[in-house]
């Protein structure tokens, strides 16, 4: 018998799961609702903060309103996404990682959103913007930032 | 309502088929991810606007990807009695155009790329002549090669419909093989159509499943690899959006034949309508009964659960994605023992490309004779390819094994991008290596790519010409890797790093001959000791290009000289004052603000501020920018 009883561990997929839902409610990944995890999925803490800090997907720290993901993969990059990420960098001053100082980008990079075809891509929260030039880009963010500004006649923002 | 026997199936079946051909118009949009990048969201709201305001009664269906991304967003229309045609590059306008054109009963042949032929539409009073100048859709070069398996619904069903998947066949196989087949038989099936691994190894399917159903333990599982991590690849992404129930009922067979009652699907964190897909057919197959406790009445239990990667390419190597479901790190683990005798939780797992599974039903509905009859010796059945990058023609396609480089980048793809000269095609993304233009009469098949210093890999094949620097491209396959790699052993860890540090010496000009003997040294290292696929098959892009490149190695390390003139430390941009007209867009567009000049006089580059980022180069509208190599 061990000396330290060993709890069965979680069922498959149930961590990335848990991890998911924490980044899904707060946009990341913070300390207090990773130790409540632990306790309720019974594992060790440091198991949890091993695997949350393995991934591309999840980040400790706040993150903007919205990700702006510019895709590296092969295809976009021999068709020019790099210009695209460095024209991003300028614009926002920012460079992949960060988050603009209003908080409301956060720019990632990202190897393939498999939009190959239509290559260059970059993904904002859910859109894909596919075939892109270097010109395009300063239209599209303004449309993010127009999202966010209150509407009119006193209506709802929109998050 | 529970599909029980095989006239339950029937029933669904008709449903099915009275969706997919209605007696009114139906239209499908294609809306996977490729076609949501170019507006088919707008198109499709389009469609449904119009259609409404001019009280047209269709059938109007998201569907996934025909396979021709170049074209998107597409449109595919039935119009009963008149035919059924591909409309090209639409747009909400075009889509309105179209829709008023249908309400006078009218298939337009504005945009239209080609005609759907009666096989695909179950239709007599079809009028086939009705578009004469409009090709049939197997005319079209893209098309022509094509033998569609493994994309057999891609594009043509909904789906979400359980009902349109069964309508072309769907489910036939599972019935087929729960009520007249013994597990051991349909292990056979699978060995004797010599379906092998899709995911890019080529490990004989039938094989892997008999070493599993054989080995000691319970239970047993299966897995489906959807952690398509390679940069330029998306068949797996297609088949997950496009017809997730392909999957499902390939895995429910697989389950079946090795003796598992449980099974993952583990897809990659960057797809999430794949995801969203893949889970809508495992909660649909579990209400009809077609998941769950003795399914058809056979006795036989299967469940299926969807896990979401979070973004580690090492995870689509299989030993890193079990450690990754199993709940922590995804670090792979040496082999043997391989999963098919310890897999999850230790126990027998047969884990399987998306691709691969997609395969299984077709082969257990038509017999494995038929399957290996498809393709050459050794190499039976199709593979799917994404073509991307510098080539006339991007998409999916799906072609027999065996057809040649040349077939696929000249016959389907169309050759190069603006009819510029191909150079080079790279196959099976960081693990696979880059092959010069005087080799594309070589057949794809598994040997061959290997032999040639590629792979055949999952799928990517990524076409390059004169002006993509094949030094700049192992540099840009080894910063994904050295990035990827888990860290967990010393030769891919510090490998990569140190491969990736020559390479930025050479395109940076500081590279020496010295510099490529190391380089070829490293990689040899690197691939021989690595603990897994990761490590041994990072260094492959760069042995391939010093084998078949290294006219342009010696170039950046003799001359200082990029000959595509991509690496920026080698080149130098000027403006042409004979050409510029002063129209200003470079100067807007640059990055730095290095480009000045009055309007309608010739602009000049500061080349201290320049980056050499080549915006003003893309952008300008009379070619006045030169490069310098």
């Amino acid at each position: 018998m061990p000396l330290i009883p060993q709890l069965p561990p979680p069922p498959g997929g149930a961590l990335l799961a848990r991890l998911h839902a924490i980044n899904a409610e707060h946009g990341y990944l913070p300390q207090e609702a990773l130790r409540r995890a632990a306790d309720d999925l019974g594992v060790p803490l440091s198991q949890l903060y091993g695997a949350a800090s393995f991934y591309a997907s999840f980040s400790f720290e706040p993150r903007g309103r919205h990700t702006i993901q510019v895709c590296q993969g092969t295809a976009c990059y021999i068709r020019g996404g790099d210009k695209i990420l460095e024209k991003i960098e300028t614009v926002l001053d920012v460079q992949p990682g960060e988050t603009t100082d209003d908080r409301l980008f956060t720019l990632e990079i990202v190897y393939c959103v498999g939009s190959c075809s239509m290559s260059p891509v970059v993904r904002v929260d859910g859109d894909t913007y596919g075939r892109l030039k270097p010109d395009r880009l300063p239209r599209i963010l303004q449309k993010y930032r127009q999202a966010d500004e209150p509407e009119p006649e006193g209506g709802e923002k929109r998050s | 309502m529970k599909i029980q026997t095989r006239s339950d199936l029937d029933a669904l079946r008709d449903r099915g088929l009275s969706t997919l051909y209605p007696s009114g118009v139906r239209i499908n949009v294609g809306m996977a991810t490729c076609g949501l990048a170019t507006g088919a969201a707008d198109v499709y709201r389009a469609v449904r606007d119009e259609a409404g305001a001019r009280g047209l009664e269709l059938t109007l269906v998201a569907t996934g990807c025909l396979g021709y991304c170049q074209q998107e967003p597409l449109v595919d229309v039935r119009l009963p009695g008149r035919g059924r045609v591909l409309y090209a590059r639409m747009t909400p306008e075009r889509a309105r155009d179209l829709v008023a054109a249908l309400a006078s009963g009218e298939l337009p042949a504005e945009n239209a790329l080609a005609i759907i032929p009666a096989e695909e539409n179950p239709d007599p009073g079809q009028a086939s002549g009705a578009l004469p100048d409009v090709p049939l859709i197997g005319e079209l070069p893209f098309y022509a090669r094509q033998r569609k398996i493994i994309l057999r619904n891609s594009g043509m069903i909904d789906p979400e419909s359980i009902e349109e998947y069964v309508a072309r066949d769907g489910y036939l196989a599972l019935v087929h093989v729960l009520l007249d087949l013994p597990p051991q038989t349909v292990v056979d099936e699978i060995v004797q159509s010599g379906l092998r691994g899709r995911g890019g190894g080529g490990f004989p399917t039938g094989c892997k499943w008999q070493i599993c159903r054989d080995a000691p333990g319970e239970p047993k599982y299966v897995i489906c690899n959807g952690d398509e991590g390679d940069p330029g690849a998306y068949m797996d992404r297609t088949v997950l959006e496009s017809d997730p129930f392909s999957v499902v009922e390939g895995m429910t067979i697989g389950g079946y034949a090795i003796g598992a009652n449980e099974g993952t699907i583990y897809v990659r964190d960057e797809y999430p309508l794949a995801v969203e897909r893949v889970s809508h057919a495992v909660a649909r197959a579990e209400e009809l009964g077609l998941l769950g406790q003795d399914i058809l009445g056979s006795g036989f239990d299967f469940t299926l659960q969807v896990v979401r990667g979070a973004g580690a390419f090492v995870c689509g190597e299989e030993t890193a994605l079990i450690a990754s479901i199993e709940g922590g790190m995804g670090e792979p683990r040496p082999k043997p023992p391989y999963p098919a005798t310890s897999g999850l939780w230790g126990q027998p797992t047969v884990i399987n490309n998306v691709k691969t599974w997609a395969s299984v039903a077709p082969i257990l509905a038509r017999g494995a004779d038929w399957y290996a009859g498809i393709g050459v010796e050794g190499n039976a059945g199709t593979v799917v390819f994404s073509l991307v990058g510098k080539v006339a023609n991007t998409g999916l396609v799906e072609v027999p094994m065996g057809l040649t480089l040349r077939e696929m980048i000249e016959g389907i793809g169309g050759g190069g991008l603006d009819g510029r000269a191909v150079k080079a095609v790279q196959t099976g993304g960081p693990s696979g290596g880059c092959l010069p233009a005087r080799l594309f009469h070589l057949p794809i098949d598994y040997e061959t790519l290997t032999q040639a210093g590629s792979i055949m890999g999952s799928g990517g094949m990524v076409v390059m010409d004169e002006d993509t620097c094949m030094v700049d491209v192992a540099r840009y396959f080894l910063k994904f890797t050295m990035a990827e790699s888990c860290g967990k052993c010393t030769p891919c860890r510090e490998g990569t790093r140190h491969m990736y540090e020559i390479l930025t010496r050479i395109v940076e000009g500081e590279g020496t001959e010295a510099d490529l003997e190391l380089l070829e040294e490293v990689a040899t290292w690197v691939k021989a000791a690595s603990l897994c696929g990761l490590g041994q098959t990072a260094p492959n892009p760069v042995l391939s290009t010093l084998r078949y490149f290294r006219d342009e190695y010696d170039a950046h390390v003799v001359e200082k000289r990029c000959p595509a003139g991509v690496c920026r430390a080698l080149i130098e941009l000027v403006i042409q004052p004979e050409l510029c007209t002063g129209c200003g867009l470079c100067e807007r567009e640059c990055p730095v603000g290095a480009i000045s000049g009055e309007k309608k006089e010739p602009h000049i580059i500061d080349p201290e501020l320049c980056t050499r980022c080549r915006i003003c180069y893309d952008v300008c509208p009379v070619g006045a920018i030169e490069i310098v190599r």
